[in-house]
């Protein structure tokens, strides 16, 4: 079979649909002797997505995922991936998600961009980034992956809609101008514990320029960032795994905290 | 175990000749089985009393193996101290003769400068935070006086917690103005952020590192003086260096502080 040939793509997006619905991980597209391009999972991305949308779903953003240089050096890739944000993902402050939704949940402890004005790429800047910014806020990404035991080469992250699961924005919010986003000091704790610490730099360098790298990336696909969307930056620390009865908290230097619990 | 004073003594003779020399050795616990954390600071104190006598200054304090970075990266369990003498300060923006140190790691801290002196038992983060005059970026310099970095903990004790050089730099600012706990940082080495963490890293709260030493030292009847700059420990893991390597901590709202290896 060609790799491009769209009835491939269209039956590997709506296998990994199926395996988010069922809850029940499917083997690494990579490892099925298909040739598939990073294009290519792009278009398995937009496959599986399409169900969820054709379902009531609308998209509230976007997430910039593979921002670290370890997770780059593990997926053997030189540039961030994306993914899309839908409505039945967004959690807040203090909920209870039910892990049930889950398959094999980690928490990322990012910054989370609300834009305030359409940003279309290319030639988006840092400085453009903040100024279309209304608020950024503290912010768990939970990262899940549809494909068995997390054994995914970029091709299959991509294509799984980069890992996403749910998401939890934090109950603070602050002009980015108020803040140093390269600085700004992230502390995770799990039941209590200091599991993981980190400083917006993890990403990309500056959160910003995570978003700046979304903006000038899908520009050229005609896709522009919306006023109103939700743009996750990045890990800003290791993944911490989680299970039922955990309470999470995450908090950035100068901004506020996230906390949320699974049930 | 009981070491006589000779013993103390000579083993004391054998570190600091192994870190004036720059010359590695083995853990003196392979010599001394049973040689316990009691022993280790008995061997340190004897230590820095040879190097006072010869007229060096104690210029400071070090919490040693506080976060749990840290700890994974040498395999203990247990916080140390150690005492910083005047030689092994660096100028922010200086160079650190790689020559003179064995296989020299920084790892990126936060040093606190007392104005009231602390005294333990009981010490705790609101006394420390109490008598602080203000908080600066620090890179120390680790170099463990030990064959391959290899220790148990009463051996990197006894070489005075791996202290070897440190840099002082950056802005200083008093505590009531910061949140230590999620104060943010980068590490740089040659240009390439090397690591990441905020303040939490270091036992939940710097301010508890200061806490940890000045209750260890009640156990000798002994505190801190005001004056007393003290290094709280490694947010994240070290970096090893070489000649030729430049190191840069950016530390959020204290600004940042570096040096080079020549």
């Amino acid at each position: 079979m060609s790799a491009s040939s769209s009835d491939l793509i269209d039956a590997l997006g709506d296998e990994l649909h199926a395996a988010l619905v069922a809850r029940s991980p499917v083997a690494p597209l990579t490892s099925r002797g298909h040739e598939l391009s990073i294009e290519d999972a792009y278009r398995i991305q937009e496959r599986m997505l399409r169900h969820r949308l054709a379902a009531g779903s609308s998209i509230v953003g976007k997430k910039v995922g593979a921002t670290s240089r370890a997770v780059q050096t593990l997926l053997g890739v030189n540039q961030p991936d994306f993914g899309l944000l839908l409505s039945d993902m967004i959690y807040n402050e203090g909920d209870v998600i039910p892990i049930s939704r889950l398959i094999q949940p980690k928490a990322e402890g990012e910054i989370a961009f609300i834009m305030k004005r359409d940003l279309t790429g290319p030639g988006v800047t840092v400085a453009d980034v903040i100024a279309a910014t209304e608020a950024v806020m503290p912010c768990f990404e939970i990262v899940d992956s549809r494909i068995q035991d997390w054994k995914i080469k970029i091709q299959d992250t991509v294509a799984d809609n980069a890992s996403c699961g749910v998401f939890v924005l934090g109950g603070a919010a602050l002009d980015p101008r108020k803040l140093d986003l390269a600085l700004c000091g992230m502390v995770l704790e799990k039941n209590g514990d200091v599991v993981a610490t980190g400083a917006g730099a993890a990403a990309l360098g500056h959160p910003a320029n995570a978003v700046a790298w979304l903006a000038n990336t899908l520009g050229p696909l005609g896709i522009s960032l919306k006023a109103g969307e939700v743009v996750l930056s990045g890990s800003l620390a290791t993944l911490i795994p989680i299970a039922a009865g955990d309470h999470l908290s995450m908090t950035i230097g100068g901004l506020g905290s996230c906390s949320v619990r699974f049930a | 175990m009981t070491l006589s004073p000779e013993q103390t003594a000579e083993l004391a003779e054998y570190l600091e000749n192994a870190e004036l020399n720059a010359k590695a050795v083995p853990q003196i616990s392979l010599r001394h089985p049973g040689i316990t954390e009691a022993n280790g600071y008995a061997i340190q104190h004897e230590i820095r009393r040879r190097k006072t006598a010869r007229g060096t200054q104690i210029v400071g304090m070090k919490a040693g193996l506080t976060s749990r970075a840290k700890m994974r990266q040498v395999g203990v369990e247990n916080p140390s101290y150690g005492f910083l003498a005047d030689y092994f300060a660096v100028p922010d923006g200086g160079e650190i003769e790689r020559a003179r140190l064995i296989h020299p790691r920084v790892e990126p801290e936060i040093a606190f400068v007392l104005k009231k002196p602390l005294r333990g038992p009981g010490c705790h983060i609101g006394a420390v935070l109490a008598a602080t005059e203000f908080v600066m970026p620090a890179l120390e310099i680790i170099d463990s006086r030990y064959e391959n970095f290899k220790f148990d903990f009463a051996s990197v004790v006894a070489d005075n917690s791996s202290s070897s050089r440190f840099v002082l730099g950056g802005r200083a600012r008093p505590v009531e103005e910061l949140d230590l706990r999620t104060l943010g940082m980068v590490l740089e080495h040659n240009g390439k952020p090397f690591s990441f963490g905020a303040g939490a890293a270091v036992l939940g709260h710097p301010a508890l590192a200061v806490a940890l030493v000045v209750n260890l030292l009640a156990r000798r009847d002994e505190g801190l003086e005001a004056g007393t700059m003290i290094l709280t420990g490694g947010i994240t893991e070290a970096v090893a260096c070489q000649a030729g390597d430049h190191v840069c901590l950016r530390m959020q709202d204290l600004g940042s502080v570096s040096a080079r290896f020549v």
